[in-house]
């Protein structure tokens, strides 16, 4: 009877916990959307920030941190997919691919401040590209690249061995299998997985702070000419993201709007984040019932 | 000339598979020596406050007083340290549990609506990103504390809830990989000797799966020991020991954070933060050996 009891009372705290879980998240999100949706709209998401007065907009940031975005995906992807490719393919099983490994993970733990600290003194101040996009690209970029081959490796293990063999029996190179067999078939996974991790970059500030820089220049979007200093497709111009402009008027912001600012942006933040988890989820599902036809 | 061309014939498949080779190859190098690169770079910056500018490293780990720009300038970092390791291992003191229970619920209890339900909530809360956490910290749990509590409502307290929050995801999706990576058998032996799911739980599922729990801990405050911008906006960034969890404390990233720019290349103070930076990353490492000695331990 006691066991029973005792059962009964665990099983009820369980499930007030995961409730409260669920509670946590509606009562974020939705805080988040109630305070901040109010404050979207058409001028606020397209007209630059105001430092000192009233109603100023997160135009330059919105357009920094997709710019920001595609750079670094542009970057990552190569180099992720390549190395992932190497740790599932290449990798012979011994001490070096073990190390190799441990790399991957101390990578990947390696907090997102000091990834912006080694981008300050190599990228902005040894190499010499200044606190610009591009800088704040290549840090994202060592920031995601564990996790992009975390992602591929997982993607080409998933792959059925029968047609890997089926391939290299036909006489096809290594390499070609992986890239016209392999690759196809763990597209999906590779896929959800990228968009997650672009989620993650639109949302990271704290690598950005050192190397992509806490201001933007006056931009002008009618010069789409790469090389203007004002242009908006400049990529060695400093760019302020929308989670730094997030932080920054939060500690030091000085209109008297801020916190509605904050809240606004946030709300287009989290927004973007849940469109970046639905379209994954989405489209991994898609891919996966138009590749092995399964109904 | 006919040879020539039947070899060229013959090459393309071997230069494929060079090609294929050389680039993944790239890719490892580049990562390799970017992680080298980082612990170089880092390493050298942090130690010239000692090599350089030659600040006892027992001061700089066990003072209590940070002065950079004082006559005389004092680096005492225990301050940060504390605040770093109090506000991480308070996150994962509430995170462990809540975790925990989400992961048994999902595992055990309820399955169906766990998947369908309860797993994407958790996906969400590790996709929302740091600087929205410690904006709802700084408008929501800040105000909250200063109502119900003395003092400003900024400090470890506040840190550690949003941490808390930030870090669940980690540990709850680690901890229901090892309850669903259970055998079968262990579970069912138990319940035919007529245990209780309880029973069952506390005293097979919990036993077996420690190791793995305990890495899901780690990683979370591995997670929390590095976050920076979300626990800089609730802390408040006082540099000293708070004497209670409400009042304005500061750690190690808030410290980097708020400093690193106002301070020149090259200065003491400067490199000073760049020790502090040594400290994070050392720990970093700290936390991976403690993950992979976990790993090592367990028995799934």
């Amino acid at each position: 009877m006691r066991a029973k009891t005792a059962d009964k009372i665990a099983t009820s705290v369980i499930i007030a916990v995961a409730a409260l879980i669920v509670l946590v998240l509606a009562g974020l999100l939705g805080y988040i959307l109630v305070r901040g949706l109010g404050h979207i709209s058409f001028d606020f998401l397209t007209s630059a920030p105001e430092t000192i007065r009233k109603g100023g907009g997160i135009g330059p940031q919105l357009f920094n941190s997709v710019f920001l975005l595609v750079l670094t995906m542009l970057i990552t992807i190569p180099i992720g997919l390549g190395a992932g490719i190497y740790m599932s393919e290449y990798a012979p099983a011994n001490r070096i691919t073990n190390f190799i490994r441990l790399i991957v993970e101390v990578l990947s733990s390696v907090p997102s401040i000091i990834v912006g600290l080694f981008g300050l003194l190599v990228l902005v101040n040894l190499f010499g590209f200044g606190f610009s996009l591009f800088s704040g690209a290549l840090a994202l970029t060592v920031f995601n690249l564990p996790l992009m081959v975390r992602i591929t490796e997982q993607g080409l293990k998933g792959v059925p061995r029968e047609q890997k063999e089926a391939s290299l029996a036909l006489g096809l190179s290594k390499w070609k299998t992986i890239t016209s067999v392999m690759l196809p078939i763990a597209l999906p996974v590779i896929l959800t997985g990228t968009i997650l991790a672009a989620g993650r970059v639109f949302g990271e500030a704290a690598a950005l702070l050192f190397t992509a820089g806490m201001s933007s220049p006056r931009l002008d979007f009618t010069d789409w000419n790469p090389f203007s200093p004002f242009s908006p497709l400049n990529p060695f111009r400093p760019a302020e993201t929308l989670a730094v402009h997030i932080w920054k008027i939060n500690s030091e912001g000085l209109a008297p709007d801020a916190a509605e600012i904050a809240a606004g942006a946030s709300a287009v933040l989290v927004i973007t984040v849940l469109i970046f988890n639905f379209g994954a989820r989405w489209l991994g599902r898609y891919m996966h019932r138009k590749f092995t036809a399964i109904k | 000339m006919a040879q020539s061309l039947e070899r060229q014939k013959a090459k393309p498949h071997l230069v494929e598979e060079w090609v294929g080779k050389v680039y993944t190859l790239l890719c490892i190098a580049f990562l390799i020596i970017t992680i080298f690169s980082i612990v170089y770079f880092v390493a050298s910056k942090g130690l010239s406050t000692f090599f350089v500018n030659h600040v006892n490293v027992i001061d700089l780990l066990s003072g209590l007083k940070w002065v950079p720009e004082g006559e005389p300038a004092l680096f005492g970092a225990l301050p940060f340290i504390f605040g770093s390791f109090s506000t991480s291992i308070l996150a994962a003191l509430i995170a462990a549990p809540l975790g925990f229970c989400a992961a048994v619920f999902m595992v055990e209890i309820a399955p169906k609506f766990g998947r369908r339900y309860l797993q994407p909530v958790i996906e969400l809360l590790a996709g929302i990103p740091s600087v929205v956490y410690g904006f709802v910290g700084l408008s929501v749990i800040v105000p909250f504390f200063r109502n119900v509590f003395p003092g400003q409502g900024i400090g470890i307290a506040a840190g550690a809830i949003v941490l808390s929050v930030m870090i669940l995801p980690t540990i709850t999706t680690i901890a229901t990989d090892a309850l669903a990576a259970l055998p079968r058998g262990l579970k069912e032996g138990s319940f035919a000797l007529g245990a209780t799911r309880w029973q069952t739980i506390y005293r097979i599922v919990l036993p077996t799966t420690l190791p793995a729990l305990m890495t899901g801990i780690v990683l979370g405050i591995a997670r929390a020991f590095g976050e920076a911008l979300a626990v800089q906006m609730v802390i408040g960034n006082a540099p000293h020991i708070p004497r209670s969890l409400f009042e304005s404390a500061s750690t190690l990233t808030s410290a980097i954070t708020l400093s690193m720019g106002n301070t020149a290349m090259g200065t003491i103070a400067n490199n000073a933060l760049w020790s502090l930076a040594l400290i994070l990353m050392l720990m970093t490492f700290v936390f991976v050996f403690i993950v992979r000695w976990l790993e090592g331990r367990s028995k799934l």
